[in-house]
């Protein structure tokens, strides 16, 4: 039994002029108790394929189902049994934490106190700001409660949407712990995220780019498939290094990646002394290159590229 | 009905927090009740009055008095000429031109008859019909002085005349603060009316939170009720208040039934609440429902009867006050209040109102839409 399955969704914006299509002909499962991340940039459809997922959008076409119930005919079912937390901050500001919890628990019938124990490991945590409004707690602080009150109501399903933007890196750690001790309680989650890292976190990742879905697979499926030899590169102007490594003959692809260049060579070429050559010719002091593993980024890269060759 | 009190409850608890919200509700009735009705007066004092005097004499100086004395004129300008007096008009220094021509006196006396010519600047229109029907009303009651004057012992009755008196029903001293302090608390629940739900239904829209009541089993009846019921209180908390200062301050006490103002109100206040929601079912942005709203009212304003009555419109301006709940409440608010109607006499009044609500909020509740 799927906890979500989409079939040939197709949503498209604007009028007849000028239209984007924001997905094209996606399709996928996910199963019960799964925690499946949809990884994309800005604008990929992630938001827009979780709206149509909570009924909040109609598709052009296709049909999705949450729970086994069509997110069409049987919305009002879908609407009482998910958990939606939207990528933009959407409780009641001038009420307090306790209020906006109580008041969401209270409309779908239940109390803070039938479903405690589902949101006690978040809740503590904001807790000691139990009075005060919502619009004067922290960022973190903010998403705590928004995924408290996404969960008092013990939805089966949970969608997040883009919960970690704009969170420091310590606070996306710990929400990503928080999401794995949910995953213990049964609750199946989607989540969307552009940070390709927050992909391992996952059990199964689909890869989105401009309204499509490249790749679907536990996020160790898809760094084996990366087939080709990976090349960390780096020396003292990393910018031109950058230039200078795509303007190379021998280069397939080259993308910057931190402290280092992630290069990919024509044919899956394992030179390195060539390279070293070249770069030396123009002129690059303290070259290191050096085999790389591939992470799920360079995975994407990847697969974009190869999309672009083909379209 | 457990999550509509628990949707109201929430609705109250924001409403209080909100300042805004309380300030407008409360205080600027107060304020612009107390204010208004002095501004806006139909009561024309103060025109400045330029007098062209060829005559010089014993009439004609107990003429001037007269009228400076009526209290309605203020003397400004004092011309040799009617056209120097005119420059005086351009100049705005005086608003109407009395000329005496030379011989008024001697005219008088010996003729038993006069003349006398009136010039009013009318750019401004009230105030120009007003101050020319004070001075002619003047002249006449100066020339009936001197008549009674001239026939201290009459043997019999040389010309009969028709003496006209007219007596000013419901409102017996003419007081325009009477006329106009129903009027203006009307608008006041109408701005409640359409402006604040509208503006706190497209909020919930801008900031997303609609989003999150939207992935929910709250029906959109509950949504609407739970945005309806606090402003429809807040409206009637307005009338109270605003029957609450005329009474203080103008000392009017409707001579009809304050429960059937209510009833009027309540039903009324549901027509704007409707009028409001459908503005916010299409607006996306608070500015855009400002703007809608706001030009929804000037129309229900200006064509409301309040400043001008509907009797004197065009027949097109006429039908548009058939929809106009505004127009309604005024002239029912202006009936009872002054007149004492009751509800037979206001009939027509609160049915129309009552179906102008009905349509307003179905079509408001179809149009809104939980998802896009």
């Amino acid at each position: 039994m799927n906890a979500v399955a989409v079939n040939n969704i197709v949503k498209t914006y604007g009028s007849k002029k000028e239209t984007v299509k924001a997905l094209s002909d996606i399709s996928f499962t996910v199963n019960k108790g799964e925690l499946f991340g949809i990884i994309g940039p800005d604008g990929a459809g992630k938001t827009s394929l979780f709206r149509i997922l909570t009924t909040l959008l109609l598709a052009d076409s296709g049909t999705a189902s949450v729970d086994e119930f069509d997110v069409l005919k049987e919305y009002k079912q879908i609407r009482n049994r998910v958990g939606y937390m939207p990528g933009k901050f959407s409780l009641y500001q001038d009420m307090t934490v306790e209020e906006n919890l109580e008041f969401f628990a209270s409309i779908f019938n239940t109390s803070i106190e039938a479903n405690y124990d589902l949101v006690k490991d978040i809740y503590v945590q904001i807790e000691p700001f139990k009075n005060r409004r919502a619009g004067k707690l922290s960022g973190g602080m903010k998403q705590k409660l928004a995924l408290c009150c996404a969960l008092i109501h013990k939805p089966s399903v949970l969608f997040l949407d883009e919960p970690t933007t704009g969170v420091d890196a310590v606070s996306r750690k710990e929400f990503w712990e928080m999401l794995k001790e949910l995953k213990k309680q049964g609750i199946t989650i989607l989540v969307s995220t552009p940070y390709m890292d927050e992909a391992a976190m996952c059990d199964r990742v689909a890869l989105m780019q401009a309204g499509k879905i490249m790749s679907i697979d536990t996020p160790g499926n898809i760094i084996s498939k990366f087939n080709k030899h990976l090349w960390a590169v780096r020396s003292e102007e990393m910018y031109r290094l950058l230039k200078d490594l795509k303007n190379y003959s021998n280069t397939e692809s080259c993308n910057s990646f931190g402290e280092y260049h992630h290069l990919v060579l024509k044919n899956d070429d394992r030179d390195k002394e060539a390279v070293l050559k070249y770069l030396q010719v123009q002129k690059h002091m303290n070259i290191e290159m050096k085999p790389e593993q591939p992470n799920i980024e360079d995975c994407f890269m990847q697969l974009m590229n190869n999309n672009y060759d083909r379209s | 009905m457990k999550r509509l009190l628990v949707i109201l409850e929430k609705e109250f608890r924001q409403v209080f927090r909100n300042p805004a919200i309380l300030r407008m509700v409360l205080v600027m009735p107060v304020v612009q009740l107390l204010v208004f009705p002095f501004a806006a007066n139909y009561e024309v004092k103060n025109v400045l009055l330029s007098v062209v005097d060829h005559d010089h004499s014993s009439y004609s100086q107990k003429f001037i008095s007269k009228i400076t004395g009526s209290g309605y004129f203020k003397l400004t300008d004092f011309s040799p000429s009617y056209n120097k007096a005119m420059e005086a008009v351009e100049s705005d220094k005086a608003d109407l031109i009395i000329e005496i021509p030379a011989g008024f006196e001697k005219d008088l006396v010996k003729e038993n008859k006069g003349a006398m010519l009136i010039a009013v600047n009318a750019v401004n229109g009230t105030k120009a019909n007003l101050g020319g029907a004070y001075a002619a009303n003047i002249i006449r009651d100066f020339n009936s002085e001197i008549q009674m004057q001239w026939i201290r012992f009459p043997k019999f009755n040389a010309q009969p005349t028709i003496e006209v008196t007219s007596s000013n029903w419901y409102n017996p001293t003419m007081n325009y603060k009477f006329f106009m302090v129903p009027g203006i608390l009307v608008t006041l629940l109408t701005m409640i009316g359409s402006f604040m739900a509208a503006l706190n239904i497209v909020h919930e829209k801008e900031v997303g939170t609609i989003e999150q009541i939207n992935v929910s089993p709250i029906t959109k009846v509950q949504f609407i009720l739970g945005k309806l019921i606090p402003f429809w209180i807040m409206g009637l908390v307005t009338l109270t208040l605003g029957l609450l200062v005329s009474w203080l301050f103008y000392n009017i006490i409707p001579v009809g039934s304050i429960a059937l103002i209510y009833v009027f109100g309540m039903v009324f206040l549901f027509t704007l609440l409707g009028v409001g929601l459908l503005v916010s079912t299409y607006a996306e942005t608070q500015t855009q429902a400002t703007f809608v709203s706001f030009f929804v009212m000037m129309l229900f304003m200006l064509l409301g009867g309040l400043y001008t009555p509907i009797e004197s419109m065009p027949e097109w301006a006429k039908w548009i006050t058939k929809i106009n709940p505004v127009a309604y409440f005024i002239e029912v608010m202006r009936m009872v209040v002054l007149k004492g109607s009751g509800f037979a006499d206001v009939k027509v009044q609160f049915f129309s109102v009552l179906g102008l609500g009905i349509f307003f909020n179905t079509w408001a509740v179809i149009n809104y839409r939980k998802r896009s």
